[in-house]
């Protein structure tokens, strides 16, 4: 089998146009009688159920969450873009495609990307629509605000909880599809497997998380959109429940897996206070805006941070950065604190954090506010007063939480900060039409790889995760379904469907069967630790190949002494996870062959091999220049294929923040 | 930030399944950082369960960063614990002491069932937003965003009810498990704005009909709702759900 990434020829600004025009409909009459499973309910997989509901296909969604409303689209906090433009600073469909790319260190398609612009306007008209209450100014319209890796203002917000509002602006979508009887909702459920018949997805084998029974469900077309992967490291800024199952079984079962090597970590979160950590939260991009980063100057310096004097501060990116200072992009930012910390220069008891301070944006606000009420002679404790005010107005929420969760009062001391894994840019492979390498089985949002290559700059995810959902998938899938009328729903007593069925069970049963003596949990921290230690922020051949031998005596281990308690018909969390950790085990491995295998340094992946002099990524575009598409063979047992990249319209050229 | 080590025993919920009857089951957790949150305590003991051969504790949380609602733990009396504005998964044990007692229910409220331990069944909440918590607008419909300018103090009002996670915590602070705030919270945000005008009455009538016929109790203004919810959802959404209901109920019977 080729990889056929199905582009549309002509021009790059007239290929999705083009598509739409031509593409083959489905009647009516016809869409009810076709049946799609929708897998995932955040903002890919809501969007989508709703949208193809209002068409009028028959529609099955499925979370593992007990409501739709908690996937965790819903964590998102900082905004989402769009190329409207109103600011009037010369943003446009062009640069939004051109940052994008650009952000993603040349590794992403640009056809998708570029449809992914176009649709970005959209995306924000459809949210107001249904009433998302996005901020505004005093005359009544939209608010805009920067993030990182641009140059204009097209990020629209809603305070911190942007992601929290456009997921309830689609859940509620989907509810108002499931009163109206087009979708069918399955909370609680989790898809175990994809059923196959003739080559093609026609359903799939689902788990009632709450008594344990296996349910066949048959469909048309499937949709996963499972989202990303970050906890295979253990620690992640991911909801507890988020997994890579769906993704692994279709993997599994001939859907080629894209750049799985691709993570984002996010440079500000909130550093692990011990062992017993279970997640780690995120401090939202946009606190770079106003927060300045340091270290002492002097290593294992142990004074608090408020007794270091300035001259013995080291503001380590405004040292090496002086172009963009504390907003490089996050993959820089995210390295450049873990060498500090590795050179010993690293804050707090586990030493492994480094300051982000506000103290210096008090002390400007304060000054703005009491030039704008007039007052002279203002003293510095009042300066500071005044100041906190607007640093409040601002961050507030986030101040709040970090000081929640670390009982530590960021507008008296710097907060401190360390990177952390917040997203995969890689995922299930799909052509333009966000289908995967098996026929009638798509993947949207941060499910499948396509649009964010190595590195996805802040406020693009939601973006995408709603334009496949709302925007791409109900055209591209009726292209396929338009081929399936005559197709009648196939029965679940159809072979494949008992047989995937069995094969769910006996799996299940050989988890509840080996009685061992370790915890799942134990076995997901082992794995972290890996992960985390070898494929990480920095990576090299040595560690990685050490890394995949570890994984396959971990994977040994496992299966041979993972205590699960509980029965298998009820509700058994311990028994969901298991099967979960099974799966991060075996993508662990392929994850540490795929930055194995690329030799190169880019975005998120930085290869200790491939640097500058200044110890900056070093990008090889005549070698790798491909998306690396992993083919399943057996166990451990993977083929490469590559998908080339061309760029047409966004030159490639080695990026730069000095 | 000092930290220290604590002693614990647990007085916890436990309930095979939605049939079963429950009981309190007592537990010893030891040295518990201060630094952990509640949840990682828990997980601290489900390991140690799992590993003595017992059967560990079932709860429902996911983000664990206060935003997906799903943790909901009644602790010591208190809907998410004696912090306020404050989910079960974003309170720390720095809350506690070494030699507490800690007794932890599931929400108690006949229109949600209990699963298993501390578990329940929310699907009513769908079910109400079902009814109507929604802008009927098809993928496609939408014109330009900015065609159509919102005051901002009623953006930001609408905002504000709309931060609602739907974690239940209102329904089990309520004494008569009264969903008035959360059902108040959604009609209010879509009442605030244009683009809830034209099915402004429908909603806030099939909604309310929805919630009573699942079971929740009555409004008695107690206020527990607001005190105990964690994004501070105000009660004058439920004034605002009151008159929006009498003027929708006064219009459709002329």
């Amino acid at each position: 089998m080729s990889l056929d990434s199905k582009i549309p020829a002509g021009e790059m600004d007239k290929k999705w146009t083009d598509y739409k025009g031509h593409v083959k409909l489905v009647n009516p009459s016809n869409k009810r009688k076709l049946e799609v499973i929708v897998v995932g309910t955040g903002l890919a997989g809501a969007s989508a159920a709703a949208s193809l509901g209002e068409l009028g296909y028959k529609v099955k969604a499925f979370c593992f969450q007990d409501s739709p409303r908690r996937a965790h689209s819903i964590a998102a906090q900082g905004g989402i873009n769009a190329a409207k433009n109103y600011q009037n600073d010369g943003d446009s469909v062009f640069r939004l495609f051109y940052d994008t790319v650009k952000g993603g260190d040349y590794r992403a398609r640009e056809a998708n990307v570029h449809r992914l612009a176009e649709v970005s306007n959209n995306i924000i008209d459809q949210c107001v629509a249904q009433g998302v209450p996005f901020a505004r100014e005093y005359g009544g319209l939209l608010s805009n605000r920067s993030f990182g890796g641009t140059q204009v203002q097209r990020t629209f917000y809603a305070a911190g909880q942007t992601g929290q509002q456009l997921l309830l602006g689609a859940y509620s979508a989907l509810e108002r599809q499931v009163a109206l009887g087009n979708v069918i909702m399955y909370n609680r459920h989790e898809m175990l497997d994809i059923v196959k018949i003739d080559g093609k997805a026609r359903g799939i084998i689902a788990r009632d998380l709450v008594n344990g029974t296996l349910e066949r469900h048959f469909g048309h077309a499937v949709l996963l959109c499972t989202g990303g992967y970050g906890n295979v490291f253990y620690l992640s800024t991911n909801a507890m429940g988020s997994n890579v199952t769906a993704a692994w079984k279709a993997h599994k079962q001939g859907a080629w897996f894209g750049n799985p090597c691709f993570t984002q970590i996010h440079p500000t979160c909130i550093p692990v206070s011990g062992d017993h950590q279970s997640k780690l939260t995120l401090m939202s991009e946009s606190l770079r805006n106003d927060g300045r980063i340091w270290v002492p100057k002097k290593k294992e310096d142990n004074r608090k941070g408020v007794d270091i004097p300035e001259e013995e501060r080291d503001y380590y990116l405004e040292r090496r950065y002086p172009a963009f200072g504390n907003l490089v992009p996050r993959d820089v930012a995210s390295r450049a604190a873990k060498e500090r910390c590795d050179e010993g220069y690293g804050v707090g008891t586990t030493k492994m954090a480094v300051y982000l301070d506000f103290a210096d944006a008090i002390i400007r606000y304060g000054k703005i506010e009491a030039g704008k009420q007039g007052l002279e002679n203002v003293s510095e404790a009042d300066i500071i007063k005044m100041g906190k005010g607007v640093v409040e107005e601002k961050y507030g929420n986030l101040f709040e939480m970090y000081e929640k969760i670390t009982g530590e009062n960021p507008y008296e001391m710097p907060m401190r900060i360390y990177p952390a894994v917040h997203y995969t840019m890689g995922g299930l492979w799909v052509d333009y039409e966000l289908k995967t390498t098996v026929d009638g089985l798509y993947a949207l949002g941060e499910a499948n790889f396509s649009d964010h290559g190595a590195n996805r700059l802040g406020a693009s995810a939601l973006m995408q995760g709603l334009a496949d959902g709302y925007f791409v998938i109900p055209y591209t899938l009726g292209n396929y379904l338009a081929d399936d009328i005559s197709t009648a729903a196939i029965p679940t007593s159809h072979p494949a469907f008992e047989e995937m069925e069995k094969a769910v069970s006996d799996r299940i049963n050989q988890l509840m069967n080996i009685k061992g003596k370790q915890t799942v949990e134990s076995f997901h921290k082992r794995l972290g630790k890996i992960m985390w230690d070898k494929c990480g922020m920095a990576r090299n051949a040595n560690n990685l190949q050490e890394a995949i031998v570890e994984i396959q005596a971990l994977k040994k281990e496992f299966w041979s002494d993972v205590k699960i308690p509980g029965d298998v018909n009820e509700m058994n969390p311990e028994l969901d996870k298991a099967g979960r950790v099974a799966d991060f085990i075996e993508l662990g491995e392929l994850m540490c062959k795929d930055a194995l295998n690329r030799n190169e340094s880019c975005g998120g992946h930085f290869r200790e091999e491939s640097q500058t002099e200044e110890g900056e990524a070093k990008r090889d575009d005549e070698n790798y220049s491909f998306v690396s598409a992993w083919e399943y063979k057996g166990e451990s047992d993977w083929q490469l294929n590559k998908e080339p990249l061309t760029f047409d319209i966004v030159k490639p050229t080695q990026r730069s923040y000095k | 930030m000092e930290h220290y080590n604590m002693n614990l025993t647990l007085k916890v919920w436990k309930q095979k399944n939605s049939t079963a009857k429950g009981n309190f089951e007592t537990y010893q957790v030891k040295d518990i950082s201060s630094e952990m949150s509640f949840l990682e305590m828990f997980d601290v003991l489900n390991e140690q369960l799992i590993t003595d051969g017992k059967d560990p504790i079932a709860f429902d949380h996911d983000c664990r960063e206060g935003i997906c609602g799903a943790c909901s733990m009644y602790i010591d009396g208190r809907a998410h614990g004696p912090w306020s504005k404050n989910t079960t998964c974003q309170l720390h044990m720095r809350a506690f002491k070494d030699g507490d007692t800690i007794v932890v229910e599931p929400w108690r409220a006949a229109a949600f069932p209990v699963i298993k331990d501390l578990m329940v069944d929310r699907d009513a909440f769908d079910r109400i937003i079902q009814a109507g918590g929604y802008i009927s607008v098809n993928t496609g419909n939408a014109v330009d965003a900015n065609s159509l300018p919102i005051d901002k103090k009623d953006a930001d009002t609408s905002f504000d009810a709309a931060s609602c996670i739907g974690c239940g915590a209102c329904v089990a602070a309520c004494k008569n498990s009264s969903a008035m705030l959360f059902v108040s919270a959604k009609v209010s945000q879509l009442a605030l704005l244009p683009q809830g005008e034209p099915e402004r009455e429908a909603r806030v009538l099939n909604m309310v009909a929805q919630m009573d016929k699942e079971g929740f109790g009555n409004c008695t203004n107690t206020y527990a709702c607001e005190a105990e919810c964690p994004k501070g959802i105000s009660v004058t959404n439920i004034a605002r759900m009151n008159r929006e209901f009498l003027k929708a109920g006064l219009s459709t019977e002329q």
